[in-house]
């Protein structure tokens, strides 16, 4: 299993670069997660989405999907996508320290 | 009938009258006596259409009128058929309002509306281009549409585009492409037109070794695949700005003459208005391996309308249905309910000339390669004239098996492991 180092902390992460353990994740470590996918810094409004992701995860045991973070994030899709041009869902999911979203069959 | 008998009779309400929900009353019917219990089938129309029958109509290969048959007709005797309107679910009391005023108590309710297309949520999809440059062939009427607008296109662009998942049958829109080049050719144009695969997904397909063998196939069709696009706006040939085009939320664009659209999928609409009932998007949330509803123990789902991780797909509701008989009847006498849905599905594409390769997968095992359901049956995940026919052969086995509740030899709930080639590596789960 590769580990990365975020905020001076060694996580497990998987292939794609997803936490295996979202309890090893702390706030301190999404903004440098952040970086590395090409967001130099989050905003209040990042910050909303990343909360919802875990809340959700919490929740549900999987991350939502863009079309359903859209209706219940309180962010639409077109400024999810301005927030996270690599793909909201994928990328919200990696600065939280959750699984990749379980895409749908 | 005893006064004890009456007292005792449970009301079965199974909302939806399609594939799954028809095969389940089917099912259920034969094990109760008529004074056990009352099984009521509840559908807005009275038109059962066989949905993987639409995919042929736009290549003038089946036609959308002889799909369908009445509702009714596909359901055992001693089953009350109930046209009309679904209005909401009042879970808590064990109620069904109808449009028509009147309500429906019940025992064990099953909700088997599968999901509605939704083309209105997606930006221009539905502006001066749909049905004129832009297409699903998810309707009959769209089906048909489309074959009128086929036989007029000698060249250009087309586009055939996801605009996100989940959607019914997900390989069908890879089919249909397959369908297309082999139409192009037959017809001597094939050189003139663009064909493009637009998917929300990264691949062909979601699972790795058919994404390749889809992939493989696509690129040896000369078909080009976008993958990561979602739709966000679909903007018509001629208006302002130029010709037509899919634009992602990304703000990338697919150009195109004639645009094949499957549209954003949901739930039924009285699904939003029955409070608990469904999740954000009007599917049920169901334990995936018993099929009862989250919300409380006397509902039930099946087949679309649910939201487990397995493909909207016949095959589903079919295995589902074979689970869930036995599961209502447990639920009704008191006993623990069997979780032995495994995701079983199980799908025949076309891919053109004649032939269609087959696949067979669940919850734990991708669809892989070898044969099914043994190792001297249907050649798994490779194009052959065998699982063509057999694709063909399934249209009255449906009508005439499936839907009575018969059981298919060679066709069971959980999935056949034999003949089945794992590959070398651990895949890790699509």
């Amino acid at each position: 299993m590769p580990t990365a180092t975020y905020a001076g902390h060694d996580v497990s992460v998987n292939d794609e670069g997803f936490l295996t353990d979202p309890d090893q994740w702390t706030e301190e470590m999404a903004s440098q997660i952040a970086r590395s996918e090409g967001i130099a810094e989050l905003t209040p409004r990042h910050w909303q989405v990343v909360r919802f992701m875990r809340a959700q995860y919490q929740a549900k045991g999987t991350g939502p999907t863009v079309r359903v973070l859209g209706k219940t994030s309180g962010v639409t899709v077109k400024e999810l996508y301005q927030l996270f041009p690599k793909g909201p869902a994928k990328t919200a999911a990696k600065i939280a320290g959750i699984p990749k979203p379980r895409g749908c069959i | 009938v005893l006064e004890a008998d009456i007292d005792s009779m449970k009301r079965i309400v199974i909302l939806g009258g399609g594939t799954g929900g028809t095969l389940l009353a089917n099912r259920l019917r034969r094990p109760y006596r008529t004074e056990a219990a009352e099984i009521v089938v509840v559908d807005r129309d009275d038109a059962h259409v066989y949905q993987p029958g639409l995919l042929f109509v736009p290549f003038g290969l089946a036609e959308a009128r002889r799909l369908t048959r009445p509702r009714w007709r596909q359901l055992h005797s001693g089953i009350t058929y109930c046209q009309a309107a679904i209005d909401h679910v009042d879970v808590e009391n064990d109620r069904v309002y109808l449009g028509n005023g009147n309500t429906l108590d019940y025992d064990v309710l099953v909700v088997a509306t599968g999901a509605q297309l939704l083309p209105e949520d997606t930006d221009g999809l539905t502006g001066p281009g749909w049905q004129r440059d832009v297409f699903t062939f998810y309707t009959p009427e769209g089906a048909e549409a489309l074959r009128r607008a086929l036989d007029r296109f000698t060249g250009g662009r087309l586009a055939v585009g996801i605009v996100d998942m989940p959607i019914k049958c997900p390989v069908a829109p890879l089919e249909f492409c397959f369908l297309a080049d082999d139409y192009f050719r037959r017809r001597g144009v094939r050189d003139r037109v663009d064909l493009t695969y637009v998917t929300p997904l990264d691949g062909a397909f979601t699972k790795p070794v058919a994404s390749r063998q889809l992939g493989g196939l696509l690129a040896a069709k000369g078909i080009e695949l976008v993958t990561e696009f979602s739709t966000g706006t679909v903007q018509a040939a001629g208006e302002p700005g130029g010709g037509g085009r899919l634009v992602s939320f990304d703000d990338r664009e697919v150009p195109f003459d004639l645009a094949v659209v499957v549209p954003l999928h949901g739930g039924a609409d009285y699904v939003g208005r029955s409070p608990g009932l469904g999740d954000e998007l009007g599917f049920v949330p169901v334990d995936s391996h018993t099929l009862q509803a989250k919300v409380k123990p006397n509902v039930f789902a099946l087949g679309d309308a649910t939201d487990i991780p397995a493909s909207k797909a016949g095959s589903v509701a079919h295995f589902e249905g074979e689970v869930l008989a036995g599961n209502v009847r447990r639920f009704l006498a008191g006993g623990p309910l069997a979780a032995s849905f495994d995701g079983h599905t199980n799908c025949f594409i076309e891919t053109g000339g004649g032939r269609a390769l087959l696949i067979d997968f669940n919850y734990d095992t991708e669809p892989l390669t070898g044969h099914y359901p043994g190792r001297l049956g249907l050649p798994l995940l490779r194009p052959s004239r065998l699982n063509h026919l057999g694709k063909l052969a399934f249209q009255p086995l449906y009508w005439h098996a499936l839907l009575p509740g018969r059981d298919i030899p060679g066709i069971s709930p959980a999935m056949p492991v034999r003949g089945k080639r794992r590959p070398a590596a651990p895949a890790g789960h699509g």
